[in-house]
C-alpha cells in the first residue's frame, strides 16, 4: 500500500464518519442539556445559599464561590444531637437488605423451575411470571391497599382461623407492610433478570452433569448456582438500586413517620423551599454512597455486550 | 358416536367391539423388567419437581390475585374497597360526581398519561435508535463516555434523577417551569435509554455483513442504512417503542416532582396523591385498572406485530418475542 493509498483511506473513514457522528449528535446534546447539566444544577442548589428573607435557595453558578453550608446541615443531621437522617438512613439498609434477599429467596425457584422445568407450558408461565411488571406500580400498592385494609380480605382470613384475635391495623406505620410492598413492588423486576439470565445457561452443561451422576440437587448447587452467580448479582443490584430511593411504597402502605426511609426525607425538604438545598446536598451524597454499585453495573453490562460481540 | 372409544388392540385386530362389553383390556407386557426393590420416589432422577412447582404456582397466585382483586373492586357497586357489594360500571361513567368519565380530575389524568406516553414515545424512540446507530460505529472517546452516560442513566434511582430535574426546571431552565413540558422533558431523558440499550444489542447481534454486502451491490452508507439496517433494526425499535410507552404509564417518580397543578398529574400520581393515609374509594381502582388496560392493550398488540415482524426469522417464537417486548 503507497503512502497516498493509505492517505485516500484515512481521508475516507473521515468523511465518512461525520454519518455517525451526525446520527449520534441529536442524543448527545439531549443527555448533555437533560441529564449532565441538570446534576449541575443540583450541585448549584446544594453548594449556593439561602434567600434569608423568603427562604428560598439560591443557586450558586461559580463553582469557586460553593460554600459547604448544606452539607454540613445534612452531616449534622446524621450524626449528631438532633440527628434524624442517620437512624432513618440505617432503618432504610434494614429494609432493603430484607426486602431485597426475600425477593432473591421467592423469585430464584420460581424463575428457575419455568425455565428447566416448565417444558411446553414454559410461554404460559413466563407471560404469568412478566404480567406483574406490565402493571403499574400504583395499581399493585393499590391491591394491597384493599385487601390489607382494616376490615379487608387478610384481617378477615387471618381472624376467621383464629391467627389473630382481632384485626391488625396493616396499614398504620408496620416495617413489616413496608418490606412486603417493597418485595411486592421489586420482586417483577428481579424476576426478569433472573429469568433471562437462567434461560441463557447452556442445557447440555447440566445433562453432562446428570450424565456423570449428579443428582438433581447437586447438579443445581455444583452447576447452575456458579454459572448463575452474576445474574444473581446483576438482579440484586437492579432491585437495591430503586429501592433505596423509593418513598412512594412508604408513603402509601405506611405513611407514618416510624417507617420513614431515606426517599421521603428527600422527598419532604423538597417540598418545602427553605429545606431544598439540603435536599439537593443529601440527594448527591445518596448518589455518591450508590456510585460503586452503579459502575460496578455499568461496567459489568459493557463487559457483557462485548463478550456477546 | 360411541362415547368411549374401542380398545387399542381391538382396532388394530380389526374386530368391531361393543364399547360398554369390551371387556378389560389384556395386560400390556412390561417393556423393562421391573425393579428388584421398591425405591422411593425421591430417588428417581426423572420426577417431576413437584415442591418447586407448587412453588411457582403459590408465587403466581401472590403476585396476581391481589390485582384481580383490586380490578374487581374498581366494578363494586358501593363505596367501599373492601366489601363487596354488588356489580355496576359506576365508577367508570355512571356516577356524576365520581366517576372517571364525569369527574375532571380523574378524566384529566387519564388525558394527561395518554399524552405524556405518546409524546414521550415519539420523541425518545428515534432519538435513541438514532444514537444507538450512530455509537455503534463512530468508536471515540466521546461516543464511548456518551454510552456511559446512556447506561448510567439507566441504572441511577429514579429518585435522584428526578431531584436533578426538579432544579433544572425550577432554578435553570425556568421559562419552561414545571407542568407537561417538563413532564416530557424529563420522561424522555429517563426512558431513552430503553430503545438505546436494545437497538444497541440488536445491532451487535446483526454485525457489519449485511451492510457490507449493501455497499458491495452499490449503494450508499445513507442507503445502506435506509434500505437494509433500519429494516433488521425494526422489531427491536418497535419493541422498545412497547417498553417507552408502557413505562410512561406506569411512571411515577419523574411526574410527580416535575408535574404542577391538578390538570398535568397523570393517573398515578393521582392515585398516589388520593391513597395515602386512607380510603380513596374504588374511582381510584377504576383508574388504576384504566392503566393496567392501557399497558396490556399496548404490549398484546406490541407482541402481535412483533411476531408478525418476525415471521420466517430463524429462531422466531413466541417465547422470543415475549422476552424481546419485556426488555429482556
Amino acid at each position: 500500500m503507497t503512502r497516498e493509498d493509505r492517505m485516500r483511506k484515512w481521508a475516507d473513514r473521515d468523511q465518512k464518519r461525520w454519518v455517525w457522528v451526525a446520527f449520534a449528535m441529536p442524543g448527545i446534546i439531549w443527555l448533555t442539556i437533560l441529564f449532565i447539566v441538570p446534576f449541575y444544577a443540583v450541585l448549584a442548589i446544594a453548594g449556593g445559599k439561602l434567600n434569608q428573607i423568603f427562604e428560598s435557595p439560591i443557586p450558586v453558578w461559580n463553582p469557586l464561590n460553593w460554600t459547604a453550608a448544606s452539607f454540613t446541615a445534612v452531616f449534622h443531621d446524621f450524626v449528631g444531637q438532633s440527628a434524624f437522617v442517620g437512624p432513618i438512613f440505617v432503618r432504610t439498609l434494614i429494609y432493603v437488605a430484607i426486602a431485597s434477599v426475600l425477593s432473591l429467596v421467592i423469585a430464584y425457584p420460581a424463575a428457575y423451575f419455568v425455565t428447566r422445568f416448565a417444558g411446553r407450558r414454559k410461554v404460559f408461565f413466563l407471560a404469568l411470571l412478566i404480567a406483574p411488571f406490565w402493571i403499574s406500580y400504583m395499581m399493585r400498592m393499590l391491591a394491597w391497599i384493599d385487601l390489607l385494609q382494616t376490615d379487608g380480605y387478610v384481617n378477615r382470613a387471618l381472624v376467621d382461623v383464629h391467627l389473630i384475635g382481632q384485626p391488625v391495623d396493616w396499614l398504620g406505620g408496620k416495617s413489616m407492610t413496608v418490606i412486603l410492598g417493597l418485595v411486592y413492588g421489586y420482586i417483577p423486576y428481579l424476576i426478569l433478570v433472573l429469568y433471562a439470565g437462567l434461560d441463557r445457561i447452556d442445557q447440555r452443561l447440566l445433562e453432562a452433569g446428570r450424565d456423570l451422576g449428579l443428582n438433581r440437587i447437586r447438579t443445581f448447587v455444583r452447576i447452575t448456582l456458579p454459572l448463575s452467580r452474576q445474574t444473581i448479582l446483576t438482579g440484586m443490584l437492579i432491585t437495591v438500586l430503586p429501592m433505596v430511593g423509593d418513598y412512594f411504597t412508604n408513603q402509601m402502605l405506611s405513611g407514618s413517620e416510624s417507617t420513614s426511609m431515606i426517599g421521603n426525607v428527600i422527598d419532604s425538604q423538597l417540598n418545602t423551599a427553605s429545606q431544598q438545598s439540603q435536599g439537593a446536598a443529601l440527594s448527591l451524597l445518596l448518589l455518591v454512597f450508590l456510585l460503586a454499585p452503579m459502575l460496578y453495573y455499568v461496567f459489568q453490562t459493557h463487559r457483557a455486550s462485548k463478550e456477546a460481540f | 358416536m360411541s362415547v368411549t372409544a374401542p380398545s387399542a388392540p381391538a382396532l388394530a385386530r380389526g374386530v368391531d367391539v361393543d364399547p360398554v362389553d369390551a371387556g378389560p383390556p389384556p395386560p400390556v407386557p412390561p417393556l423393562l423388567p421391573s425393579p428388584k426393590r421398591w425405591q422411593p420416589p425421591w430417588r428417581n432422577p426423572w420426577r417431576r419437581p413437584w415442591i418447586l412447582e407448587s412453588f411457582t404456582w403459590l408465587y403466581l397466585i401472590w403476585s396476581l390475585a391481589p390485582i384481580a382483586v383490586a380490578v374487581l373492586f374498581s366494578f363494586n357497586n358501593g363505596k367501599s374497597q373492601s366489601a363487596w357489594q354488588g356489580f355496576s360500571i359506576r365508577w367508570y361513567w355512571g356516577d356524576p360526581i365520581n366517576s372517571i368519565f364525569h369527574n375532571p380530575t380523574l378524566r384529566s389524568a387519564v388525558e394527561q398519561t395518554l399524552r405524556l406516553s405518546v409524546f414521550t414515545t415519539v420523541i425518545a424512540v428515534p432519538i435513541g435508535v438514532a444514537f444507538a446507530i450512530g455509537i455503534h460505529r463512530w468508536h471515540t472517546r466521546t461516543s464511548a463516555s456518551f454510552n456511559f452516560v446512556m447506561v448510567f442513566s439507566y441504572v441511577i434511582p429514579e429518585l435522584i434523577f428526578g431531584v436533578a430535574m426538579f432544579f433544572l426546571f425550577t432554578q435553570l431552565f425556568t421559562f419552561i417551569r414545571l407542568g407537561t413540558v417538563a413532564e416530557v422533558l424529563g420522561l424522555v431523558t429517563w426512558n431513552f435509554s430503553w430503545p438505546a440499550i436494545i437497538v444497541l444489542a440488536r445491532l451487535v447481534s446483526i454485525g457489519r455483513s449485511y451492510e457490507e454486502a449493501a455497499a458491495d451491490l452499490g449503494a450508499s452508507r445513507l442507503q445502506a442504512i435506509r434500505r437494509v439496517l433500519i429494516p433488521m433494526l425494526m422489531p427491536a425499535i418497535f419493541a422498545s417503542a412497547v417498553l417507552v410507552f408502557a413505562s410512561v404509564v406506569d411512571d411515577f417518580v419523574v411526574v410527580d416532582l416535575l408535574s404542577s397543578t391538578a390538570n398535568t398529574q397523570p393517573m398515578s400520581v393521582i392515585i398516589y396523591a388520593n391513597t395515602h393515609g386512607g380510603n380513596g374509594g374504588p374511582a381510584l381502582n377504576a383508574l388504576a385498572t384504566m392503566m393496567l388496560l392501557f399497558s396490556f392493550v399496548v404490549v398484546i398488540a406490541g407482541l402481535v406485530a412483533y411476531r408478525w415482524m418476525t415471521r420466517g426469522e430463524r429462531g422466531s417464537s413466541r417465547h422470543d418475542a415475549m422476552t424481546s417486548i419485556a426488555g429482556m
